[in-house]
């Protein structure tokens, strides 16, 4: 037997840079209000949504990932010919094949960088880190870029008025890289298929192909609607809340931390009523800074929390070296809590 | 020991006190917990969790939208309660 040499990664990983992209359009509950019977009060208090962004035709997946993904490689202080891999989380990306990471990737100016997608729902920024952490430390690259993209505005039934208000739009990006001590700590993640129904797209592409109007949802004008994403809200929030928590606190214990270790708390910007149950049920201390992105942005499932990370540091809130706790939730239903040093 | 009625009552009251604000004394077993309590479904998620860990029952999320009123809540405890 051939001996095979080993690959050689670096002894620990880091964020060495963050980056977000928020479309032009902001889009007000007064717009959303034009479709459903509701109201801006009953709005902002079951989700503590103000304002959200839908891209336009121009604003693509690419468009979005590529600004931000600009943005995190100078804030890494690296040229894009150092990344060797480009993950892409995003649901709303409507063209399959090829993966839309290869053209982020060449549009970035990378040498070549592997180059795929996954789909982990909102759960997707922390997939995808756990994979750039893992290829830093094995060696299969030196400087990983992670984006989470959504237009989920494209997957949104405009006349539910459960889910309406809830999805924007946008593109969050990092760069993993080395680093000479621990800045990524342990993932704490999963998944419970048994609850695959709770949050799900409505029509499967293929039944929206074949067209069989008997088994569609129709709209308001008797049209058949367009696939969109749904939840069983109640659901999801016990599950997000309780269940969640309880990740969150394994991804503090697994890194060694108290939550009088955290500077800043960056959950998954789901609805304002989950991060505000989440805080009260880790019992986070005061002086934990928590992300409340959601309230002029909405729910933008794999971009929220690189979103969320690059307002707080943009803004001061936080800052670059606080430990912050990162936990994103979603359709699948998946996972994933961990806890990083901030860029 | 099963709690009574009357105990399931005034924990109910004391629980929906705490999520929402509402008067201990208006949690009373003819009133809907939308309706005349102003609870909402999401905050109905969080009382039911804390019921369940207070009277150490279980309740699913699909019997959840079945508890209308106090009274509702008060007899599925009582029939589920370990």
């Amino acid at each position: 037997m051939s001996k095979i040499k080993p690959s050689k990664g670096a002894p620990y990983a880091r964020i060495m840079g963050v980056g977000g992209y928020r479309p032009t359009r902001v889009v007000p509950n007064e717009v959303i209000l034009e479709k459903i019977d509701s109201s801006d009060e009953w709005i902002r208090s079951r989700s503590g949504i103000a304002t959200r962004h839908w891209a336009s035709d121009e604003e693509t997946v690419a468009a979005m990932s590529i600004e931000a993904s600009g943005k995190a490689i100078a804030d890494a202080g690296i040229t894009a010919e150092q990344i060797g891999a480009v993950v892409v989380s995003t649901v709303s990306h409507f063209q399959q094949t090829p993966a839309i990471a290869t053209y982020i990737a060449d549009q970035l100016g990378t040498d070549k960088a592997a180059a795929f997608d996954i789909s982990a729902g909102c759960a997707g920024f922390g997939y995808g880190l756990t994979l750039a952490k893992g290829m830093v430390v094995e060696g299969s690259a030196e400087h990983v870029l992670v984006i989470g993209v959504e237009r989920l505005s494209d997957l949104t039934d405009l006349e539910d008025r459960a889910t309406a208000f809830l999805f924007g739009d946008g593109a969050g990006a990092v760069v993993v890289g080395p680093a000479t001590e621990p800045a990524i700590g342990p993932t704490v993640w999963g998944s419970e298929g048994d609850k695959s129904d709770t949050i799900k797209q409505t029509v499967a592409w293929n039944d929206f192909r074949l067209g069989d109007v008997s088994k569609l949802p129709l709209d308001s004008k008797g049209d058949v609607k367009f696939p969109a994403i749904t939840q069983e809200g109640q659901a999801v929030f016990r599950w997000a809340v309780f269940e969640m928590a309880k990740v969150a606190q394994n991804a503090l214990d697994a890194a060694g931390i108290t939550p009088d270790d955290l500077d800043v708390f960056i959950p998954h910007q789901a609805n304002m009523r989950i991060i505000d149950s989440m805080v009260k049920t880790l019992k986070l201390p005061e002086h934990v800074t928590v992300a409340r992105d959601i309230e002029t942005t909405g729910n933008t499932s794999a971009a929220s929390i690189p979103l969320a990370m690059e307002r707080l540091l943009a803004t001061g809130e936080a800052k670059s070296g606080d430990t912050a706790l990162v936990i994103g939730f979603g359709a699948g239903l998946v996972y994933a809590a961990t806890v990083v040093t901030l860029p | 020991m099963a709690a009574t009625q009357e105990e399931i009552v005034a924990g109910l009251a004391e629980i929906v006190n705490e999520i929402a604000g509402i008067p201990v004394e208006d949690v009373q077993l003819d009133k809907s917990f939308t309706d005349d309590l102003d609870v909402d479904s999401l905050s109905m998620v969080e009382v039911v969790v804390a019921a369940e860990e207070r009277f150490d029952v279980k309740i699913p999320d699909e019997d959840v939208k079945n508890l209308k009123t106090v009274g509702d809540a008060t007899d599925y405890i009582q029939k589920h309660q370990g």
